[in-house]
């Protein structure tokens, strides 16, 4: 398990990440949701130790993460980039063996990795030849090639097509399934909430929310329920305890305690009857939706 | 707000996915820094030997350097007495067996004179290239007079090596000394900007692709370095060597082969000195390069580092006949590799100037490696504007 708790970081005078902690567990999907600037990519080059922390530490299975573990990583940075006039191939090859694979065995890795994701056509030409998504999976394989024991991708899903969505999800998938954490930023909750096992949110530095899926759509999902009602719903309004969000005619969109939300659900039986009645489940977008669009401040600027 | 949520920390792997790996493989023993510094410079190497530009602008200088010298030849004359065949005046009384074997081969046009008076005026009016003047004491009996210099080609053509006196012995012509100076200075200027520039190039692409944070995962900022360094200075001295190969190739074809020989010592020197003072050269273009994080930037870094490039060339071109100037830039680390050859090829330095020289330039490259390594590391990951150098170097 890869944990990061209370790290604190300031570039200059402006605090970036304020007490941070979080887990990514083994074997499972996290994704780390904010908005630009939230702090998504500064918590994540501390984690690789690109980044130093002001206080705090990060730590793999109870040890503090270093030098060999660091090794162990798979990362893909925000900013997309190998060299762009070397082959694909080269590339993959190169990186693995920077890790320390001999190069039969690098060879043989990186040929597999871009048959899995189906550039192996592709494997000869200059990186640069390639479209952006692509290149894009191809990064995703730099992030591969040399198995890693920790996987960290900077909104990897970014500028993808829907179906290269899920063949990445597919490979990543894999490799969680190896028994490795895997931590991939975003700024689309949507997806997040689609892919990932675990979520945690990030904003202003801090971070506001973190669960596993279903437990964050529970715990934020407020008392908040929807009728649908065979006459005018208009009489809601007088229950007590009830705010009233939203209603058109016979449906009815509404805050209230259980209690009252029963209450509300007698009178609409007295009154004529319910076609459908249910707790609203907000999607994490939906929830969240504020943290993501709030502190827009440059994703560069903070990591400068 | 943000409850700890461990229920599910255990849970097994999602059921959709199938592993790729059952059992996970040892993870690889980490590279040595020599064997990280290996691969990153084999990288360097083959993408830019393999580059089209690379082959083309090689092949470009190659051309240049033999057609140049061969069509100077042709243009010149015999310049440096190779050629045509050398006409020499015989004075009476040399005995004929001694250059008969030759006049018959071909290797030389004698031309009969009454006497040393005779022989002498032809000489210096340059009508023949040397004279045979007969001489009770020399073995032999007779030797070669030459003008100003041995007459290379006459003297291999005899038969009996006999001695040689010259009319009017120089040292060196201040023509030849020119040349010399520019054509060291040429080599080192073009060899060092073409791969100060490319390493420059490298490291800022790496660094604007972020691809530096991946590397430096997998290995230290000092193997990233001293790969860069290695590779393209293999590929600098390779180059010059290939320039040196085609210079000499010329010389040969064209006849020229005194020069060439005159060349060898200082040449030797030239190369230890190059190297060492590429290596230098190569640091501080690195160096400079990782404080910059985008091409556009590079200008900023890249002109200080020109100017010491350019200095030696500079120096030599303008001053290259003045001694003092000469031997305080056979001194200075940035001119030493230029200055102090085109001495020795002069014979103008003491055996142990060289010596004394290339001990500055090491000491001054080590030095350099070590800070440009400081600068380096330190400054890497940062992005963004320009880094100050004094942060870099703080690292923090």
């Amino acid at each position: 398990m890869l944990q990061i708790s209370e790290v604190t970081k300031s570039f200059g005078q402006r605090r970036v990440l304020t007490d941070v902690s979080f887990d990514v567990a083994r074997g499972r999907l996290t994704g780390f949701v904010g908005g630009n600037g939230a702090g998504k990519t500064t918590t994540m080059r501390i984690v690789l130790g690109v980044l130093h922390a002001d206080s705090g530490t990060v730590s793999l299975d109870g040890h503090a993460i270093g030098g060999e573990d660091l090794r162990g990583v798979g990362y893909m940075p925000e900013e997309r980039g190998l060299y762009p006039k070397m082959t694909v191939l080269d590339q993959l090859v190169y990186l693995a063996r920077l890790h320390g694979i001999d190069k039969a065995g690098a060879t043989r890795r990186a040929d597999a990795l871009l048959d899995r994701l189906g550039l192996a056509e592709r494997r000869k030409d200059a990186l640069e030849s390639l479209s952006l998504g692509n290149q894009q999976r191809v990064q995703i394989a730099a992030a591969l090639v040399h198995d890693p024991d920790v996987l960290i991708l900077d909104e990897p899903f970014s500028g993808l097509d829907p179906l290269a969505v899920d063949e990445v999800v597919t490979v990543v998938a894999e490799h969680a399934a190896r028994g490795i954490p895997v931590l991939f930023s975003s700024h689309q909750l949507d997806v997040v909430e689609r892919l990932c096992d675990d979520v945690v949110v990030i904003a202003g530095g801090a971070i506001r929310a973190r669960g596993t899926r279903e437990e964050l759509r529970e715990r934020y999902a407020g008392d908040r329920w929807r009728m649908t009602a065979t006459t005018d719903a208009g009489w809601v309004r007088t229950v007590p305890g009830v705010r009233v969000e939203e209603l058109a005619g016979v449906a009815v969109t509404f805050g209230a305690p259980e209690a009252a939300a029963q209450e509300v659900l007698r009178g609409a039986v007295e009154r004529g009857g319910v076609t459908a009645f249910a707790p609203v489940r907000p999607t994490l977008g939906e929830i969240f939706r504020d943290v993501v669009v709030d502190h827009a401040r440059s994703e560069k600027e903070t990591a400068a | 707000m943000s409850t700890q949520v461990s229920t599910n920390r255990q849970s097994a792997p999602r059921g959709s996915t199938t592993p790729t790996d059952q059992g996970r493989p040892e993870r690889p023993r980490p590279l040595t820094t020599a064997q990280a510094t290996t691969l990153v410079a084999e990288r360097e190497i083959l993408t830019q030997v393999r580059s089209r530009s690379f082959i083309i602008s090689t092949l470009i200088t190659v051309v240049l350097i033999f057609g140049g010298i061969v069509a100077a030849q042709l243009v010149g004359g015999s310049g440096f007495g190779g050629g045509d065949t050398p006409s020499v005046a015989v004075v009476d009384g040399v005995p004929t067996d001694a250059y008969e074997a030759a006049a018959d081969a071909g290797a030389l046009t004698p031309q009969d004179v009454p006497d040393r008076a005779a022989a002498e005026e032809l000489l210096r009016d340059g009508d023949v290239d040397a004279a045979l003047v007969p001489s009770a004491q020399a073995p032999g009996g007779f030797v070669v007079l030459g003008l100003d210099s041995e007459p290379g080609s006459v003297v291999t053509a005899l038969t009996v090596a006999p001695q040689v006196e010259l009319l009017e012995p120089q040292t060196t012509s201040d023509g030849l000394r020119y040349l010399v100076a520019l054509a060291f200075g040429l080599v080192f200027m073009i060899s060092a900007l073409g791969s100060g520039s490319m390493i420059m190039q490298n490291t800022i692409t790496e660094k604007q692709s972020r691809i530096v944070e991946i590397l430096l995962a997998a290995v230290p900022a000092r193997a990233l370095l001293a790969g860069k360094i290695l590779g393209n200075s293999v590929i600098g001295v390779g180059n010059a060597v290939v320039m040196a190969a085609a210079a000499a190739l010329g010389l040969v074809v064209t006849g020229q082969t005194e020069l060439l020989d005159m060349l060898t010592a200082p040449m030797v020197w030239f190369v230890v000195f190059f190297v060492f003072g590429f290596v230098l050269v190569a640091s501080i273009f690195a160096a400079g390069a990782s404080l910059v994080s985008r091409q556009e930037d590079a200008g900023s870094v890249m002109t200080p580092a020109m100017m010491l490039i350019m200095i030696p060339y500079f120096g030599v071109a303008f001053f290259g006949t003045n001694a003092t100037v000469m031997t305080v830039l056979s001194y200075v680390p940035f001119s030493a590799p230029v200055a102090m050859p085109t001495r020795l090829f002069f014979g103008d330095a003491v055996w142990w100037e060289p010596l004394a020289s290339l001990a500055i330039l090491v000491l001054c490259t080590l030095a350099v490696v070590a800070v440009a390594a400081r600068i380096y590391t330190g400054s890497l990951l940062r992005t963004g504007a320009r880094v100050k150098v004094r942060d870099a170097l703080r690292g923090e």
